[in-house]
């Protein structure tokens, strides 16, 4: 299993490099970008069963403040979009440390009623133009010196950021601490029983997760060079729990496919309009009565068991 | 003309009537959530998609069949509690068992299907809805001129929430509904229908979203994008209010509307947020909300 | 058998100078990337501004491309269409692939304001052409210009602001008080009017802002009685500027103070109904009933469509119209070569008459001031509009040394 594992790790990898050559550049950019966003939330749902449902203003905001961290202070790629996280994790820190007091359906207002402060925060705020949003955003050169504007090259750049994050999610899940947090997810009275300060973990939680989120927002915004209310909105929030819930919750891989999934539908049937609305709406529907476990988390689900099964006829 | 604070009473007095009737809206929305979480625990997200249904209807029935403003009053709620009938027989009671957040997330998506359905046969810039003739023209009431419908409103709400109130706390209905909904085995041994009982209470509950929708047709535009627009809001009411409390939504809503009203006056731009910050800080201090009890 | 091969030789030389003589004449004739001419229409089909822009602006363009033949150089015009619905993101995403993937070569209406700047910025990166018509922000043309890449052909804030804002100041309105939508265009009209209006002796007692799609403005419209200010002015455009009128009618605002629709067009007067809207002071760089010309094109517009066309559709025709013009004089789509055709040629049409286009972008055009006609004034549907007077284009929009596009300057 370990093996085939790596495998296929390796092979992905050798896939996204080639991309470029094959796809669309600034579509596969805009899908790594929000795979990472559902990674990252994905983190505090599927790992510590926490329904955030105020993700898009960790997304959002951090867009903002690198965007304005490129265009106007004229930061370099790398700082303008470690200036966006940073200030995404600053909001954890303070969003967090005010929802994890609440449980369940709660926390999920509570998330969902925060976002809204920042949203609107952000419609007021000078430097985030409110319907005009943040544009022409700089791509800049990558510490100063290799530029960014080329699609192809930005493309490596947002691969490697991808790469890390997902990684750090990865080691993030397989550590002990890790290992708390689904314990959290599990049974969260027990986890408590046994001597875990369960707040402090889920705040934690809450930050990474946040911060992870606010780095998927800046590199999007330096990506597709625009930064707007769309990315704060709750309907933000709602699309990154669509693309989790399809790609399947507390895999590791399911939402970025859940991701390239929705992303790709709303660019391909753009001109439908309102379709895309409908047809999101459904595959939400559908997800919550027939398909739960998402797509990876099915064909996880599919594989363990005929594993089972040939072992039991190997035995 | 005094002064209030630096603002001149007749503005100030202006932006709380206006705040009153925003609040009547608020009021009635929440109290429909407050019966769909209170007895069923579910977090209707679907409720402002079907406010916004309810108003179509009314538009639709002016507009196809000629049918006017008092018949929409009482068919269009009608229409959109069957909507809930079917809602619920379909998909919601599969779920009932499950942790409630699926809830959320299916009705989530029903809610954008819904407006999706909308926007595309009627596009997002709204319809007008003509007032019934009675309620043209304003009163002058020296500080401001109030549309006479929106004195309406005022009164419409009041009544319906009152009545709700009365429905579920003291009438023997309202009782089987509470306690169907608290411990569903005993009732049902009792031999009172429990799942009917679950049914109709989400019929209720979104029946009084259709009404406030048709109420809301004449004043705002009747717009595929209205009930989300309105759900956060009411949303944080019912948080702020308690989750499960009756009474709670309704003062909160009020108040809310009042409170916005205020804001207007001395710091516009805040208006929008204020609800929000009022939720957060209720969240910190009283975590049930301000009348509810903690489950 | 050699001279068999040589004749093959001969010939097969021949057939291949011919070829590329022919060849050459062809391209001299008409390069065209992609082999085609794509012309893209972006807008908001079904939100806001649906009636300002929309399937109409298709409509206008495929009329425009019907009357140039369909064809240039014996190669297709290809039309396509795409909804931003008010977005500046989807409408980056949309423009972006449409000229980096599908070779579209220019694209036109692009309102709303904030889409607009997105859009002129890109057509400046990827040196293609982006004609404005349905946005109104003067910053197409001033801080945000793209010289050679960018047009900006209906009217601006500026022009809007020195017709009507002139007119109601003259006329006694001299106290102002602003409702302005929350983005690019708003400001600017705020900005450019109050400008107006404090220049010719007026004052600007406030004003408030409001999100882009309000349905309900009776807070704002409570804030705008309580100013005392002689006239509203109503810096927004579309499904808001109908909003706001219907809800100052209903609040009984018009009893003591006066409406300035700074953003007006005759589908918006349509939506509205004479008996609201009628005394209106607006303008427009068009109206259908102005000539016999503007009649039949509006008829020809109004078979398919089943309604009158606005100004912005009968730009959205013009200025297809000159751009395909364009390239058949200059023999290539090639951006530089077309831009300068399309500067160096006057624009005499149905929609303007002498108009030119300025190297700032600004196709400089005469306006109109209109006011709204009583419900016994109308003979019928669409006959809304009395002619007030007519403003040379030099006069109403900002001459070219006051630009203060930064790429002009050097």
């Amino acid at each position: 299993m370990m093996q085939h594992k790596s495998l296929f790790y390796t092979l992905l990898l050798v896939a996204l490099l080639a991309a470029p050559f094959i796809g669309y550049p600034v579509f596969l950019m805009k899908a790594l970008c929000f795979a990472m966003f559902a990674c990252a939330f994905n983190l505090l749902i599927g790992f510590t069963g926490l329904l955030s449902f105020g993700h898009a203003m960790f997304f959002g905001f951090a867009a903002y403040v690198c965007g304005h961290a490129a265009k106007v202070w004229g930061l370099t790629p790398e700082l303008a979009i470690l200036a966006g996280t940073v200030s995404a994790a600053g909001i954890g820190l303070v969003t967090g440390w005010l929802a994890v007091r609440r449980q369940g359906i709660y926390f999920a207002m509570v998330t969902l009623a925060l976002a809204q402060m920042v949203y609107f925060i952000c419609v007021q705020a000078p430097f985030t133009y409110a319907e005009d949003g943040i544009q022409s955003i700089p791509r800049g050169a990558f510490l100063g010196v290799l530029s960014l504007q080329d699609d192809r090259v930005m493309y490596y750049f947002v691969l490697a950021i991808a790469v890390g994050a997902f990684a750090l999610i990865y080691r993030i899940v397989h550590s002990p601490f890790g290992q708390v947090l689904k314990s959290i997810r599990e049974n969260e009275a027990r986890a408590l029983s046994l001597g875990y300060a369960v707040d402090r973990y889920k705040l934690v939680a809450f930050v990474l997760s946040g911060a992870l989120a606010g780095l998927a927002g800046a590199t999007k915004s330096l990506a597709l060079g625009l930064a707007t209310l769309t990315d704060v909105g709750w309907q933000m929030s709602g699309e990154v729990v669509l693309m989790t819930l399809l790609g399947g919750m507390g895999t590791i891989l399911g939402p970025a496919v859940g991701a390239t999934v929705i992303v790709a539908m709303q660019n391909y049937l753009a001109d439908l309009g309102s379709m895309v609305t409908i047809i999101m709406g459904a595959t939400f529907v559908v997800c919550v009565l027939v398909f739960r476990r998402g797509i990876v988390g099915e064909w996880i689900y599919r594989t363990t068991r005929r594993d089972e099964h040939s072992e039991s006829h190997s035995a | 003309m005094t002064d209030f604070f630096g603002v001149p009473i007749q503005a100030l007095l202006g932006q709380l009537m206006l705040g009153l009737v925003n609040g009547s809206f608020y009021a009635i929305l929440s109290l429909g959530l407050a019966v769909i979480f209170g007895m069923l625990n579910i977090v209707n997200f679907a409720h402002g998609a079907l406010y916004m249904v309810g108003a179509f209807f009314a538009w639709m029935l002016l507009n196809y069949a000629g049918i006017g403003y008092w018949a929409s009053l009482v068919i269009a709620p009608l229409g959109v509690a069957l909507i809930g009938v079917l809602i619920e027989k379909t998909m919601l009671q599969w779920l009932r068992q499950l942790d409630h957040l699926y809830g959320l997330l299916l009705t989530f998506g029903l809610a954008l299907i819904m407006e999706g359905i909308f926007r595309e046969f009627y596009g997002s810039s709204g319809n007008p809805y003509e007032l019934p003739a009675v309620f043209k023209g304003v009163f002058d009431l020296g500080f401001m001129m109030l549309p006479k419908y929106r004195i309406w409103v005022i009164v419409m709400s009041i009544v319906v929430c009152f009545a709700t109130w009365y429905l579920i706390e003291k009438t023997r209905l309202g009782a089987y509904l509470r306690a169907g909904t608290e411990n569903p085995q005993l009732v049902q041994a009792f031999g009172i229908n429990v799942p009917l009982m679950i049914t109709l209470t989400y019929a209720f509950g979104v029946g009084l979203a259709g009404l406030a929708g048709v109420m809301a047709a004449p004043i705002y535009q009747v717009s595929p994008l209205m009930g989300s627009n309105i759900i956060i809001v009411v949303f944080a009411v019912v948080v702020i209010g308690g989750m499960g409390s009756i009474l709670g939504s309704i003062v909160t809503g009020l108040a809310l509307g009042l409170i916005e009203g205020l804001t207007k006056v001395y710091f516009a731009e805040a208006s929008t947020t204020v609800v929000f910050v009022i939720m957060a800080i209720v969240l910190l201090l009283r975590p049930a909300g301000l009348f509810g009890r903690e489950k | 058998m050699k001279s068999t091969f040589k004749f093959s030789v001969l010939s097969l030389a021949a057939t291949a100078a011919l070829t590329v003589h022919l060849g050459t004449a062809q391209a001299q004739q008409g390069k065209l990337s992609g082999d085609v001419v794509k012309i893209g229409v972006l807008t908001d089909m079904s939100g806001l501004y649906a009636d300002y822009g929309g399937p109409g602006a298709v409509t206008a363009a495929r009329m425009a491309v019907q009357d140039f033949g369909g064809k240039i150089f014996g190669k297709n015009i290809e039309v396509v269409n795409a909804d931003h619905q008010n977005k500046p993101d989807i409408a980056k995403n949309i423009t972006q692939q449409w000229f980096d993937r599908d070779g579209v070569d220019m694209t036109v209406e692009n309102l709303n304001s904030a889409v607009a700047l997105t859009v002129q910025a890109l057509g400046k990166e990827k040196n293609k052409i982006t004609i404005v018509t349905g946005a109104a922000t003067a910053r197409l043309t001033n801080e945000d210009c793209a010289p050679g890449n960018g047009i900006h052909y209906l009217m601006d804030t500026i022009a809007l602001s020195n017709v009507v804002g002139k007119a109601i100041v003259k006329d006694g309105g001299d106290s102002w008080f602003f409702l302005t939508a929350d983005y690019a265009f708003g400001h600017s009209l705020e900005k450019d009017t109050g400008d107006v209006v404090k220049a010719n002796g007026g004052t600007v007692r406030g004003a408030v802002r409001h999100p882009l799609a309000t349905s309900d403005f009776s807070s704002f419209l409570l804030q705008a009685q309580s100013s005392g200010a002689k006239v509203v002015g109503l810096a927004n455009a579309g499904g808001d500027t109908v909003n706001s009128i219907k809800a100052a009618s209903e609040f009984g605002l018009t009893k003591k103070q006066n409406l300035a629709a700074l953003l007006m067009l005759v589908t918006d007067v349509h939506a509205l109904g004479l008996n609201t809207a009628q005394g209106l002071y607006l303008t427009e760089g068009w109206y259908w009933d102005l000539n016999n010309e503007t009649r039949q094109w509006a008829q020809r517009y109004e078979a398919v469509m089943k309604k009158k066309p606005n100004s912005n559709h009968a730009s959205v025709y013009s200025s297809t119209l000159h751009y395909l013009k364009a390239v058949q004089a200059a023999g290539t789509d090639d951006t530089a070569a077309v831009m300068k055709k399309m500067q160096e040629t006057p624009i005499n049409d149905m929609f303007a008459k002498n108009g030119r286009l300025r190297p700032d972008g600004r196709m400089v055009h005469d306006m109109y001031l209109f006011q709204v006609k009583s419900p016994s004034e109308s003979k019928g549907a669409w006959d809304y509009y009395n002619l007030k007077g007519t403003i040379k284009g030099e006069d109403a929009f900002q001459s070219l040394a006051a630009s203060r596009c930064a790429a002009l300057k050097k």
